[in-house]
């Protein structure tokens, strides 16, 4: 599947290479959906990393379509969990024994990877350590200005927002720490006034 | 001279007022018939007697007001004061900077008496007489940060330096000019203005921070800044942008001359002895367009300025669609002829308006 290249942008919004194994004591491995191709990929350049690694992986709508072909990788641990915050838990604890010379690998969805990044600079890993590359939905993970309510896998230009019910646009300003674009009312000054929604990056 | 504070609001009736005093020493921004970024930094060591640069932090007329509307801000939003754990230190470096700074600059208004750790510390336009142990968070009714800030005019963002680069780790703002601290937080100084067009390509952010990483232990630095609001509301966060921004709607030829202000920031930035972060206070004045234009100089020159601004800040300012407005109203006031330069009102020397 090709890759989705995003067009440039304002400073605050993230950008994403293409996974590449460095040298390390341990391998944390964080992939949604379509994600898995990239570590796939990532496997197929080193055979020796999937000793040391730890994959958590989020299937979402690809159901079964990646799961064996990466536990045939046979990392030392695998673990397929049904949503990012399911496998909260178990992350944290994983990145409460993290050590220097851990490497970090994060694919999919940016919602995905910002999540994920946000619980490793937390943990005090050094972003230097943290590798990225989108694969898969171009959906964004929002946070509507006004009330604060994260809105998950916003794919249209403008849309409401999932908590307060305002018609919210969608900005390129990014936080690390939310893990989040920002999304500011549209109609505040002409109420009502609302475009029809257009898809992402269409 | 003993300040006589004013008893306004800054919401609702929106009764503020400035005084012929405080229109004489309005910060205009504006040192030529013209506006483009620029890094605009020079050294904040004092001004002319009465100016707004003359203290280290201003205090006027709308001090008391001020700190009400501010109450009232955090009160319905207390995510607009916050502060990474690593930021303490630096919050009692401000309120240090700020007890020792007013109490030199105002000693009839503001008192500070240090015993050791033992500080008493008084502020008579408020009415506050507290005595807490210097470091001990315990001993006071917030951290220091919100403490100080909460008796003192401006927003307040506090940078930690690391990395080369400012992060905005801590801040107190409730009179900012549309941006979020909440969402802000813990971004570096390229990504907190990364929405602001034209400046980066033009490398004004790259300069800005070399100049900044670079302030000095008592050596305090200031520039301004400007934008334009609809009624003298301080409080235009993007938090309460739905309930606000329609009130940019409301201006009429008639009453564009009341309600339409000129909204200025007097940035200064200071390093801080202890914890060797930046703090920054964003001090917003605002004008009417009417109580401005009292002034031929800043009449003439605001009309030039509005009139030739690019379009793209115009937009990101905010004020595009009521730009054709202001225009009609601020021709009035611009006769043609030359300016001088500076941004001092200049009254005994410029002509007054010739039509």
């Amino acid at each position: 599947m090709s890759k989705f290249q995003f067009p440039k942008s304002i400073a605050s919004r993230p950008v994403y290479g293409t996974l590449a194994p460095r040298p390390g004591k341990a391998h944390l491995m964080i992939a949604d959906a379509e994600g898995a191709e990239a570590l796939l990929d990532l496997a197929a350049q080193d055979v020796g990393l999937m000793a040391k690694a730890h994959i958590l992986y989020i299937p979402r709508t690809t159901g079964q379509a990646y799961t064996d072909r990466l536990r045939a990788l046979e990392p030392a641990q695998f673990y397929v969990g049904p949503s990012f915050d399911a496998a909260l838990p178990r992350l944290r604890r994983v990145l409460s024994d993290a050590h220097m010379g851990l490497q970090v690998y994060l694919a999919g969805t940016e919602g995905l990877m910002g999540r994920a990044a946000a619980e490793v600079a937390a943990a005090g890993i050094p972003l230097g350590a943290v590798q990225t590359e989108h694969r898969g939905s171009v959906a964004r993970r929002m946070q509507c200005v006004h009330c604060k309510g994260i809105t998950e896998d916003v794919t249209t230009d403008p849309f409401t927002c999932s908590h307060c019910g305002l018609n919210l646009f969608v900005r390129d300003h990014y936080s690390r720490r939310l893990a989040a674009f920002q999304a500011v009312c549209i109609d505040a000054e002409d109420p009502g006034n609302v475009p029809e929604p257009v898809e992402l990056y269409k | 001279m003993t300040i006589q504070f004013n008893d306004e609001t800054f919401r609702g009736d929106y009764s503020f007022r400035n005084s012929p005093w405080a229109i004489k020493r309005f910060p205009f921004p504006f040192h030529e018939d013209s506006y483009m970024y620029s890094v605009n930094m020079e050294q904040h060591r004092g001004g002319p007697a009465g100016s707004v640069y003359e203290k280290r932090f201003d205090v006027d007329e709308h001090y008391v007001s001020e700190m009400r509307d501010r109450a009232l801000v955090l009160a319905e939003d207390p995510l607009r004061c916050q502060s990474l754990p690593h930021m303490t230190l630096a919050g009692w470096d401000l309120l240090e900077l700020i007890m020792v700074s007013k109490s030199e600059d105002y000693p009839d208004l503001f008192e500070l008496h240090r015993d050791g750790d033992r500080w008493r510390w008084v502020n008579r336009p408020m009415g506050i007489d507290d005595t807490f142990t210097f470091m001990d968070e315990t001993t006071l009714p917030y951290g220091p940060m919100e403490y100080i800030t909460r008796q003192t005019q401006g927003d307040f963002a506090v940078l930690d330096q690391r990395d080369d680069n400012l992060w905005m780790d801590a801040g107190m703002v409730t009179t900012q000019a549309d941006w979020s601290l909440d969402f802000d937080i813990g971004m570096n100084f390229f990504e907190w203005h990364a929405p602001v067009p034209l400046a980066h390509e033009m490398g004004i952010f790259k300069r800005a921070l070399k100049f900044l990483m670079n302030v000095q232990q008592g050596a305090p630095a200031r520039r301004l800044n400007w934008t334009m609001t609809v009624n003298p509301l301080l409080d235009t966060s993007p938090e309460n942008y739905h309930k606000w921004g329609i009130q940019k709607t409301e201006l009429t030829p008639e009453n564009i001359g009341a309600k339409q202000h000129l909204r200025v920031e007097l940035q200064t930035f200071y390093r801080l002895p202890r914890s060797n972060a930046l703090v920054f206070p964003i001090r917003c004045y605002l004008i009417a367009f009417q109580d401005l234009v009292t002034v031929p100089k800043w009449g003439r020159r605001l009309h030039r300025v509005v009139r030739d601004l690019p379009e793209e800040l115009a937009t990101y300012k905010g004020f595009i669609a009521n730009r054709p407005m202001m225009l009609d109203y601020l021709s009035q006031y611009d006769d043609g002829l030359p300016t001088s330069p500076g941004v001092w009102p200049d009254l005994d020397t410029e002509p007054p308006l010739q039509k």
